[in-house]
């Protein structure tokens, strides 16, 4: 089968799976308890306060027509507004985007520096002390709660020693220094978190290949240690790494709930959860949606990335 | 992995470090918030932004006295259904527009017209605004009200350029144009909002700080840590658990007034079926004297809040002192239960999933249960238990008013029979005709001598049990010299210094 027919057949799919994830988070949030014009209008309750609300976003219409209504602007891309903010979802989200994408892409490049590099040793090193300290900082780096690392971390590094900023996030055009050292922390955080998760999966991987017979092969032909492991061996362990790489981005893409909250980062993660605790639907919907999107592109990446790279799957997919 | 770190550490030792001329105040906000147009605004946090930005027709003292702001003084009329308004010369909105009585009479109408405005029913009273003279203005009102003018020291006060309100109509929120000391720069949506000096204010010499930047930090931890590192100089509504933190530091500082609101329990007297229940006085009466105030706010918030009875604090000139936080007599709740002919006593509190209210719901079960009560505690999401509240399907519930710099709007819509937030369905008629009589009388005085009669009498018939009020902390560096607490917890920046 042809690239572009099998990128086509995916793209198809990625249709109904958004209006699945749609349907699925709009009937979700009627499910919410409390009214969010009465979560809005707050302790005074002002019954026509509440209804001029009401009107405005369409909340006293039927779920039905208020999903009709919302889809129809999908459709030509109009999110609607924040109910609390009155700022157009639009912006909001392309404001929160390009602050998701960094902490991702920080994120994920810790990951690999650590996991890969830690995932190689333990393979190398089975049974040794390298691969019971590698086993340790990666359950470590998959068991330890982000708030309590991402708290630990501003006390020594920002209370403590005066290094970094606790909080906050600077964008890397208004000031680099001051981006990098406010995305350090998080990044870190969310980067141990992944890296635990690469090095478990790279060491069996990389178990797995250097027993094969062409590994064997290779030694018996004299190759130095240093290429077979990284030549011979790795490369080929790699490509599960990509598709778990992939999964792992999207996840950091759709926000880092926890980890934006400690360290104040404005990304998708924070805006999803002040618009789940504000009843602020327009921006819960735009933010699941849109990661929704991100996620299935990203894996669709993934899957063109194998496609190329393992011929055999071209006839069977 | 050498090279990468290599070319970090380089960008960041090239990269300059800002200019820091300006002087910068950085504040953490417990939540980021909501539209920052005064007249649809209703987060408590959007009022800290608007103290910078947005000037209004009067502000309130420390100790609750209404001064002119934008106004320079006021002259009620004689039946007091009219309140004439003298207005600052020469003071003009950031945009340049002029600041005059057109422009009043603009705002009001505005706020009583705009769909969904917040501000309608706080000056609903307004009949008509009459533009005298440039300068002067007067507000005629439907019935006499003198608690307007504690309406006018909050967001119905607050002046937006009309110039700037036609042209953005819905959308102002998003680019506020006021008449404050501080001009909108920039907001990051729960990232951060700037304000900045102006250069033309018409008291700029009152106002030192350049530029404040307001940053919302929900973690309470994070928000600690922030203001322990330096990154912000001030907090606002400090946790009592975070106290001890901040005393031992010695570059902090922290203040705490009494808040103007208190916490409550309204108890169904007549709304529904429910009332059934707690509709006999004595029951509720029993109810009370079960409570041990005290020990409540000992035990779970170590004596940082305040015991409380009434509808103000202890420390209010309108506390009624011959009313006092009454002493725990359990023999005598049991006796007025069994003369109720309920001695096994058993309802429902709700209680929201909120730390504090938990804490406390587990202690005043405690208490109730040494006098034979048994409270059954129903945990419930906040909007859904003020929801029921409203509809009467409630037996008791746990919750709590931010309270009003003016007395009145402490006590007027939840005591009187036909009030909007009379839950309850509490109804008496003595208690009525007193609380709207002091609506009409502007002596001090004299409405204290209302509100106390008016206290004695809701003290018999307990259609709610209030229990104690908050202490508003705010945490501060040392840097920040010249900060007064204020009881409503917003920070006033005249007068504010950082030091380097």
């Amino acid at each position: 089968m042809a690239l572009w027919l099998y990128v086509a057949r995916r793209l198809a799919v990625l249709v109904p799976t958004l209006f699945f994830v749609s349907v699925l988070i709009f009937s979700l949030q009627q499910l919410l308890p409390g009214d969010a014009a009465v979560a809005l209008a707050g302790e005074e309750n002002d019954p026509e306060a509440v209804a001029a609300i009401r009107a405005r976003y369409h909340l006293d219409r039927p779920v039905v027509v208020q999903y009709g209504i919302w889809l129809g602007r999908v459709l030509v891309g109009d999110f609607g507004e924040s109910l609390r903010s009155r700022i157009p979802v639009r912006e909001l989200l392309a404001s929160k985007l390009p602050v998701t994408v960094q902490l991702a892409l920080c994120s994920m490049l810790i990951a690999l520096c650590i996991g890969i590099p830690a995932g190689i040793l333990s393979a190398t090193r089975k049974g040794t002390v390298v691969d019971v300290a590698a086993n340790f900082f990666a359950l470590s780096g998959l068991s330890v709660p982000h708030f309590w690392l991402g708290i630990m971390l501003i006390l020594l590094f920002a209370v403590r020693l005066g290094w970094l900023p606790a909080s906050g996030y600077v964008p890397p055009w208004e000031n680099l220094r001051q981006n990098l050292t406010t995305i350090l922390l998080p990044s870190f955080v969310l980067g141990t978190g992944v890296a635990g998760v690469i090095m478990r999966h790279t060491r069996s991987a990389m178990l797995q290949t250097l027993g094969a017979d062409y590994v064997r092969t290779a030694r018996a032909k004299s190759v130095p240690e240093r290429l077979v492991v990284l030549k011979h061996a790795l490369r080929n362990a790699l490509i599960p790494i990509i598709t778990l790489g992939a999964i792992e981005f999207g996840r950091l893409l759709s926000g880092a709930v926890l980890t934006e909250q400690v360290f104040a980062i404005p990304g998708f993660g924070k805006l999803l959860v002040d618009g789940v605790f504000n009843r602020d639907y327009a921006v819960v919907q735009a933010v699941v949606l849109v990661s929704a999107g991100l996620y299935v592109l990203l894996n669709l990446g993934a899957d063109v990335l194998y496609f190329l790279a393992n011929p055999r799957l071209r006839g069977t997919t | 992995m050498r090279t990468i770190l290599t070319a970090l550490t380089a960008i960041l030792l090239l990269c300059p470090a800002p200019a820091t001329a300006q002087s910068v105040l950085r504040i953490g906000l417990n939540d980021d918030p909501d539209a920052l147009d005064p007249t649809i605004s209703r987060a408590y946090t959007g009022r800290l932004v608007f103290a910078a930005l947005c000037d209004k027709l009067f502000d309130v003292t420390p100790d609750l006295k209404i001064v002119p702001q934008l106004a320079t003084g006021y002259e009620w009329a004689a039946d007091r259904k009219a309140i004439t308004l003298k207005l600052h010369p020469g003071v003009r909105f950031q945009d340049g527009e002029p600041f005059n009585a057109e422009a009043v009479k603009f705002n009001i109408e505005r706020h009583q017209t705009t769909p969904g405005s917040f501000r309608k029913s706080e000056i609903a009273e307004i009949q008509s605004v009459e533009v005298v003279n440039d300068l002067t203005v007067r507000f005629h009102l439907s019935q006499p009200l003198v608690p307007l003018l504690a309406a006018l020291t909050d967001r119905a006060g607050m002046m937006v350029s009309p110039k700037a309100a036609k042209a953005l109509g819905d959308k102002l929120g998003t680019q506020p144009v006021c008449a404050g000391p501080y001009k909108f720069v920039q907001r990051v949506a729960q990232g951060k909002i700037v304000v900045e000096k102006v250069a033309d204010y018409w008291d700029k010499g009152a106002f030192s700080i350049d530029r404040i930047e307001f940053v919302p930090i929900t973690d309470s931890s994070s928000r600690l840590a922030s203001l322990r590192s330096g990154d912000l100089q001030m907090i606002e509504r400090v946790s009592p658990t975070d106290l001890a933190e901040i005393r031992g530091d010695s570059k902090l500082k922290v203040t705490g007034v009494p808040e103007l609101g208190y916490q409550m329990i309204p108890l169904n007297v007549a709304n529904g079926p429910k009332s059934k229940t707690l509709s006999d006085v004595r029951v509720r009466q029993a109810l009370d004297l079960a409570i041990d105030r005290e020990t409540l706010v000992k035990t779970v918030f170590n004596n940082e809040y305040i015991a409380g009875n009434q509808f103000v604090s202890p420390a209010s000139p309108y506390y009624d002192k011959k009313v006092p936080v009454a002493k725990r007599d359990v023999a005598k709740a049991k006796q007025l239960l069994k003369d109720a002919g309920q001695p096994n006593l058993n309802f429902t509190l709700v209680v929201p999933p909120e730390r504090d209210r938990q804490e406390a719901s587990l202690i005043l079960q405690a208490m109730w249960s040494e006098a034979g009560i048994t409270a059954n505690l129903q945990t419930q999401e906040n909007v859904t238990m003020l929801q029921s509240g409203r509809k009467g399907d409630f037996e008791a519930y746990f919750t709590f008013w931010s309270g009003r710099p003016d007395p009145d709007g402490n006590i007027y819509s939840f005591m009187t029979c036909k009030g909007a937030q009379n839950d309850q369905h509490y109804c008496n008629q003595d208690v009525d005709a007193l609380l709207t009589k002091a609506r009409q009388v502007a002596d001090q005085a004299e409405r204290k001598k209302l509100y106390d009669q008016a206290t004695e009498l809701i003290k018999k018939d307990v259609p709610r049990l209030i229990l104690w009020h908050r202490r508003v902390f705010t945490g501060f560096s040392t840097r920040v010299q010249g900060f007064t607490p204020y009881p409503d917890g917003i920070i006033r920046f005249r007068g504010l210094k950082l030091a380097n």
